[in-house]
């Protein structure tokens, strides 16, 4: 029996009135993949019109609707609840020793908000005048005189952050009080702490944007005039308003793709992790640094000297825990015993990637050099290194991960290392050529290029294509499992986490008899080093 | 980094700062690469079958915050140090004013002289100060590696010298609406003789917005061009008959056409005084069906409202 067969409702009704934390997790699993390729194509989309500029595909419109949707749906509805909402509501109440997360029900109507927030935003493309055509970050005056539908976009971004705030509540109170006997806060996996880190933003930072965004609809409906100059407005207002949640949110995104990253290393290395308090504390100072720095999104808009100067100061700041992260993965591979199967494939490929982000990082944070790279391609490539190539790669290795404990089912190795090969070239000609285009002059969010940006086009959009076609070998293979995979065993990976101490897949509450922690997390050789 | 040119005095500095970091991340990535690679060939289930346990070691880890917590304080102070040499303008520059509106640049010189293109002599100092009529735009001049937003309600600025000859690429860098990827300009640098004749020459001052197609003298004359010209309305819409961001004025008049309004709902109108009035006053709330809803509001006077509507009454 497991929680796939067991509960007092049949067919559909049992998945989407379940309150239980793996079902839930499910639930957010199938719609945020649905969801994800959806902007995935839209993103193929735009390559092409970049390939077909003389005789575009699409209307200079439909390009900017691209890139809205695209961003609005890649960062509220995968890259910012992905790991959280799925992995995390599916496993941080195992991997404490609970039952359920504090709040069940709480937790099913956080996935009701995602789901109507999602309807909303899907509802604002194919209603009134169009879809949302002023990028995903709505900057005021442009989205308040914008003839197309933002106002129904923006609130369907208002209703995703009730999901947020809910999950974020739900992992808090769970950590703090639904910890297994015996199991110390310096006991917790790091997955969990990466959590706890992650739900005080959630909570702390998600009203922020929802003011500003219910802002901008009344200003839409009724000019009150809060961000609009016309009438008094501060449209930069408007800007630190939007970055007070958005900078933050990036920390939302990846923290938590950190901590499952800390629990596959050790796991393929058979080796307890390098120096658990940096990296647990490490998540807390990133939580709390990160949601001060929101002003570096903003060093080219006529800001004050002495707000750029500590702006760009406490960036510089904020990288230093993600460095001792790194360095910590990187020394837990040293006089391990090392497995590279495709999870630990995936988490290495982080790691690399996550680098090249953060890196990149490094380089917009220094002012002078900013003044160059804002707003254009180069932004644009370095965040999908730390969102896609951090937070997206992250999360397959999750999926890799624990697929075949939330499943019972076994995918094929090979081919999700096969499927590696055009996600990693694909990957980094698509990326790093933006890279190069930023720093030539080539701005984001241009439905077309000059003559000079060509060649960098060129190759971007033939990187792009190899990529889309490594992300569809990568879930088509999963899929296949899910029909006609092998049963899969306990515990495949030789993990020492509570999680692959119970059944496969888990039984419905978990654990018939609550266990008793007494030792720290990954103790792979118990009797000693 | 030669990959594009270095064409004004805070080009270098840029570079210089940007190849500092570059280097030092360069180094670190094959470093951090390396190790991972080597560390997994090394310590091989196959050839490490038993893993030793390392919980921590205080010196490498402090040693690994401390050194890079120097670098990137060291990165900080060189990026500021540049930075604050692009904000302090030096006192014999030369102050230009710049207008960005949907979706073209214009500059207005201190004897007034107006340009669509940014005309400059070479080796001068020039400060840019920045008003938008509408929404956030950014100026950009990539060869100049300067960049600033340009804020409705708020008075931006920049400054560079420009040090090379030749034209360069002015580029808008905030979403600023449909043809966003075309509010693109010329930085024209010249020696300074020319700028000269240039800017002290009799020629008439050059209006702002696009070029007027040459039109029979009878059109030419009608005191709307000018208006449509001064609010650039030619920048979406043209004289003779080709559909640009906007439907063109030729021959729209007096036809049936089909309007979306504001929820989406389309229905039949036909193209009479009332409705010019409202697609200029307040554009959103019909849109011609196949055109994006991007017309920004259009305040004109009662005058200059009767004489568009006459002149597109009358262009057949």
């Amino acid at each position: 029996m497991s929680y796939l067969t067991e509960g007092r409702r049949k067919g559909i009704r049992s998945w989407i009135l379940s309150t239980d934390h793996k079902r839930i997790g499910v639930l957010y699993l199938v719609s945020m993949v649905s969801l994800f390729f959806i902007a995935v194509l839209i993103g193929v989309l735009m390559r092409i019109e970049q390939l077909t500029i003389e005789t575009p595909m699409f209307e200079p419109q439909t390009y900017n609707a691209f890139f809205t949707v695209h961003g609005v749906i890649m960062i509220f509805m995968f890259v910012l609840p992905g790991l959280p909402a799925v992995f995390g509501n599916f496993f941080l109440p195992i991997m404490i020793g609970a039952k359920d997360v504090s709040f069940p029900r709480l937790n099913l109507l956080s996935w009701y908000f995602f789901i109507a927030g999602t309807g909303l935003v899907v509802a604002s493309l194919f209603t009134g005048a169009g879809p949302p055509d002023t990028g995903w970050t709505f900057y005021a005056p442009f989205s308040l005189t914008s003839g197309t539908n933002v106002s129904l976009g923006v609130f369907g971004a208002f209703v995703l952050g009730f999901s947020s705030i809910l999950t974020g509540l739900n992992f808090i109170t769970t950590i703090h009080r639904l910890r297994a006997p015996g199991m110390k806060w310096h006991r917790m996996p790091l997955f969990a702490w990466s959590l706890y880190g992650t739900a005080w933003i959630q909570v702390l930072a998600t009203p922020i944007i929802g003011i500003t965004l219910l802002l901008v609809i009344a200003e839409r409906l009724f000019g009150i005039g809060v961000f609009d100059p016309a009438k008094g407005g501060d449209p930069l207002l408007y800007q630190h308003l939007f970055w007070i949640y958005s900078h933050p949110a990036v920390y939302i995104m990846i923290l938590p793709a950190m901590g499952a990253i800390t629990e596959i290393i050790p796991t393929f290395a058979r080796k307890t992790i390098f120096g658990y308090k940096a990296i647990a504390y490490s998540s807390l100072a990133i939580a709390f640094l990160g949601s001060l720095v929101w002003g570096h999104h903003m060093f080219t808009s006529g800001m004050s000297e002495k707000a750029n100067l500590v702006f760009s100061l406490l960036t510089f700041i904020v990288a230093v825990p993600s460095a001792i992260k790194v360095f910590n993965w990187t020394a837990t591979l040293y006089k391990g015993s090392i497995e590279v199967r495709p999870p630990m494939l995936y988490a290495l490929t982080f790691v690399f990637l996550f680098a090249i982000g953060g890196l990149t990082g490094l380089m917009q944070g220094a002012l002078a050099v900013n003044v160059q790279l804002h707003d254009t391609y180069f932004i644009v490539g370095h965040f999908h290194y730390v969102m896609f190539g951090g937070t997206g790669m992250g999360f397959f290795a999750a999926l890799l991960y624990w697929f075949p404990k939330m499943f019972g089912k076994t995918y094929n190795e090979k081919i999700a290392v096969f499927a590696w090969v055009p996600i990693f070239i694909g990957f980094n000609m698509l990326y790093f050529a933006m890279l190069v285009l930023g720093y030539m002059g080539m701005p984001r969010r241009y439905f077309t290029h000059l003559p000079q940006y060509r060649t960098g086009h060129i190759i971007a959009s033939i990187g792009g294509f190899i990529l889309a076609v490594g992300l569809v070998m990568f879930f088509a293979n999963l899929v296949v499992a899910l029909k006609r995979g092998r049963k899969a065993e306990q515990n495949p990976w030789g993990g020492v986490t509570l999680e692959w101490k119970i059944p496969t897949p888990p039984p419905l509450e978990n654990f018939s008899i609550i266990p008793r922690i007494d030792d720290r997390p990954y103790r792979f050789n118990p009797e000693g080093s | 980094m030669p990959i594009i040119p270095q064409a004004s005095s805070a080009a270098g500095r840029v570079d210089s700062v940007f190849l500092f970091i570059f280097v030092l991340c360069a180094v670190f990535l094959v470093l951090l690469t390396a190790a991972l690679i080597y560390f997994v060939i090394k310590y091989n289930r196959k050839r490490h079958p038993r893993a030793v346990d390392i919980e921590g070691n205080k010196w490498v880890e402090t040693v690994w915050t401390i050194v890079p917590t120097i670098l990137f304080l060291m990165m900080f102070v060189y990026g500021w140090t540049d930075f604050r040499y692009m904000r302090e303008v030096p006192r014999e520059a030369m102050v230009i004013e710049v207008t960005g509106r949907q979706w073209a640049w214009s500059f207005k010189y201190p004897n007034g002289k107006q340009s669509t293109e940014l005309i400059l002599a070479v080796d001068k100092p020039v400060k840019l100060v920045l008003r938008s009529a509408d929404v956030i735009h950014g100026f950009f001049i990539p060869a100049f590696r300067i960049k600033e937003d340009v804020v409705p309600g708020k008075e931006n600025y920049t400054w560079f010298s420009p040090t090379q000859l030749g034209s360069f690429d002015i580029e808008c860098t905030v979403i600023c609406g449909v043809s966003h990827a075309n509010m693109l300009g010329k930085a024209v640098v010249v020696p300074v003789d020319e700028f000269k004749e240039w800017y002290f020459g009799d020629e008439t001052v050059p209006t702002p917005g696009r070029t007027i197609p040459t039109l029979p003298p009878e059109i030419a004359a009608h005191p709307a061009v000018n208006v449509l010209n001064q609010r650039f309305c030619l920048t979406c819409h043209s004289f003779d008959g080709s559909p640009l961001v906007g439907p063109s004025f030729k021959g729209i008049y007096a036809t049936t056409q089909t309007v979306l309004d504001s929820k989406g709902n389309a229905r039949e109108i036909v193209v009479d005084d009332d409705y010019l009035v409202r697609a200029i006053q307040d554009p959103a709330a019909d849109i011609l069906k196949g055109y994006p809803p991007s017309m920004p509001k259009t305040s004109l006077s009662e005058d200059e409202l009767a004489q568009v509507v006459d002149f597109i009454k009358n262009l057949k």
